[in-house]
């Protein structure tokens, strides 16, 4: 057995999961966006990159090319992200973090129910955003669908990173993160930063939706909910407080996943979940932040 | 002088209570009886999770999958073993106990948002696990009790007689649900206002002041696990009962969901407006449907609903019922 072991296979379902755990990281990053500002998880956020998907193939049906509604779309979705703080997050940011959740969940319901009301529930298909014939990389053969989902959702991370890391504006929305008091008294509006960071989320949300939407068959409006989960599943094992654990925390899922998938015959496709679950709560137990994060320290 | 207002303003509102679980299925008909039985379902599991998450500050987002445990428990005791339904409450209120311990047991390392991680992947694995152990739990079939065990039913005849007194089957699923959910409801109030409970309220106001104290955490909150544990068993077994059937899909990650959002909307840290939060779970999808049954517009009134009742009561019903009551709580409870 031992013998026989396909060297090819293992590369191939590597890329296949890394696939789908740099579109989970997207969802994943946004979900610590919210996070690290709000302290909260922000269960509509699979639901908002659903109705984003929806925009997106409502744009292509209008005659847009995948690029142009794909472009269109996160900026739609950054401006529908903004709005969706200012109206309902706003009242209850001052308001218990639980609360908060709730509005989230609730916000789940409203942005699902809405996309079924606007969009009837039927299944649809968005166009392939890559060339679907394979690709020879060192005598192995890779999708380029595959690569390419890679390098996307990995560059809107990295856009990402540029815009907290060497903007004014960002570093702005990263001080209203760690010390609102005294962001506020060197002048920043942080009840905007908070506004800010829905956006990006969203536009991140959307990206990791029209991700998903092409590689499948058909999708209909439930489309983001298997995401969501194995995105809070990465975010969590990477440390919900740091945007790089997140990204690695979803690609390793994303490859552990597959590859459990795989080799263990007992687990198959059922228990896919579970299992990953399993694994993450062990690392949690030895390290109960998450891999990259950190405890926080409180006074007493 | 005082003192005896006091006495008196309790008696009366037990005595309310008590003529209002009485008439309440006479007010309304046979078939709601029904719906409002669900809802003592609901209020049961939420008072056991308003413990856990309310007075000790553990998030809980596996409740739905202690209630699994609690009505697979009560249906294969009816099916395998021939238990009578009713009789198997107790038990499995016992078993989710236990269970409720076990899950207990990361929330010593984890707090916060990762502990409702490990929670939550207790409930995700629920479903594909009762698939996996198909002898015991009938796999994706699931167990039905009129079909599997119909002499073990109760009330299958339509009638139910009970202390001499004959009730249909709806009305006597009524009271012996919030039969129990008030028995439930008075060993939870006595919990909370007791030593146990200002224990478990330390440990949700600082983990650290309530171990310089001398509480003991691992104690105390594996302790709460499964104090919810139970209530969440007797909830699911009473559900089993009253569906005459458990599968997989009849505790999916959403009934979770939903028992937090019963929760939050009663008001964590209240008892009474527990009661709103499980009205709120059971009637306000219903009543959406009833508004507009198009696709999707139910969700989108149920969603907005709960964002609404948020943004306006931020600290749910109880906090209202506080803000209510205080003028006349402080004035009894004054000393002239």
């Amino acid at each position: 057995m031992l013998l026989a072991f396909d060297w090819t296979q293992l590369a191939q379902q590597i890329v296949i999961g890394l696939s789908s755990g740099g579109v989970w990281a997207t969802l994943a990053v946004a979900l610590v966006l919210i996070y690290r500002s709000t302290g909260v998880v922000n269960f509509a956020q699979g639901e908002m990159a659903m109705f984003s998907t929806f925009i997106a193939w409502s744009l292509v049906h209008h005659g847009l090319s995948y690029w142009g509604a794909f472009f269109l779309t996160v900026a739609l979705s950054f401006l529908g992200g903004v709005a969706v703080e200012r109206v309902v997050i706003k009242p209850v940011e001052r308001a218990p973090v639980l609360t908060v959740v709730i509005v989230t969940l609730g916000l789940f319901f409203l942005v699902s129910g809405a996309a079924r009301w606007i969009w009837s529930p039927e299944v649809r298909s968005l166009p392939n955003a890559f060339s679907t014939r394979p690709i020879e990389i060192a005598g192995v053969a890779f999708s380029i669908q595959d690569l390419g989902t890679i390098a996307v959702s990995l560059g809107a991370v990295g856009l990402l990173w540029l815009f907290f890391r060497f903007t004014k504006l960002g570093l702005a929305s990263r001080a209203a993160a760690v010390n609102p008091e005294a962001t506020r008294l060197v002048g920043v509006r942080v009840s905007w930063m908070l506004a800010l960071g829905w956006g990006l989320a969203a536009a991140m949300g959307a990206v990791s939706g029209m991700l998903t939407a092409p590689a499948l068959a058909s999708f209909d409006q439930n489309l983001m909910q298997p995401v969501l989960l194995y995105a809070f599943a990465g975010a969590v094992l990477g440390g919900l407080g740091s945007p790089l654990g997140a990204v690695v925390g979803s690609l390793l899922l994303g490859v552990l996943i597959n590859l459990i998938g795989t080799y263990v015959d007992w687990v198959g496709t059922d228990l896919r979940l579970p299992v990953a679950l399993a694994v993450i709560l062990g690392v949690l137990l030895v390290k109960p932040t998450g891999l990259f994060g950190r405890a926080e320290v409180t006074r007493v | 002088m005082r003192r005896w207002l006091g006495i008196g303003v309790w008696v009366l509102t037990a005595g309310a209570v008590l003529a209002l679980y009485a008439l309440a299925p006479h007010l309304v008909s046979d078939f709601h009886s029904r719906d409002l039985a669900q809802a003592g379902v609901f209020f049961i599991a939420i008072v056991g999770l308003n413990i856990l998450t309310g007075y000790t500050g553990q998030i809980s987002l596996g409740h739905g999958a202690l209630m699994a445990v609690g009505g697979y428990t009560a249906a294969a005791l009816a099916v395998h073993e021939h238990w009578r339904d009713v009789w198997t409450i107790p038990l499995a209120g016992i078993a989710a106990g236990v269970v409720g311990f076990l899950i207990g047991l990361p929330a010593l390392r984890l707090s916060g948002i990762y502990l409702a991680l490990a929670t939550f992947a207790f409930a995700v694995a629920m479903p594909s696990l009762l698939k996996k152990f198909s002898g015991l739990t009938g796999g994706g079939q699931g167990l039905r009790l009129l079909e599997q065990a119909p002499l073990q039913v109760t009330g299958l005849s339509g009638t139910v007689t009970i202390f001499g007194h004959t009730t249909t089957q709806n009305h006597f699923l009524y009271y012996l649900t919030w039969g129990i959910g008030l028995i439930a409801f008075v060993i939870a109030w006595l919990i909370v206002r007791g030593r146990l409970g200002r224990t478990f309220r330390a440990v949700r106001d600082s983990e650290v002041a309530a171990a310089s104290v001398g509480i003991d955490l691992a104690r105390t909150k594996t302790l709460a696990f499964a104090i919810s544990g139970v209530y969440a068993g007797v909830a699911g077994a009473l559900l089993a009962i009253q569906a005459e059937i458990v599968n997989p899909l009849s505790f999916t990650f959403l009934l979770s969901i939903l028992l937090l959002v019963g929760a939050v909307v009663g008001g964590l840290g209240s008892l009474p407006g527990m009661v709103v939060g499980a009205f709120f779970v059971q009637y306000v999808p219903e009543l959406s449907t009833r508004i507009s049954s198009k696709p999707g517009v139910p969700d989108f009134l149920y969603g907005a609903a709960i964002i609404l009742v948020m943004i306006l009561l931020p600290t749910g019903a109880g906090g209202l019922l506080r803000r209510v009551a205080r003028p006349l709580t402080t004035r009894l409870y004054l000393r002239p």
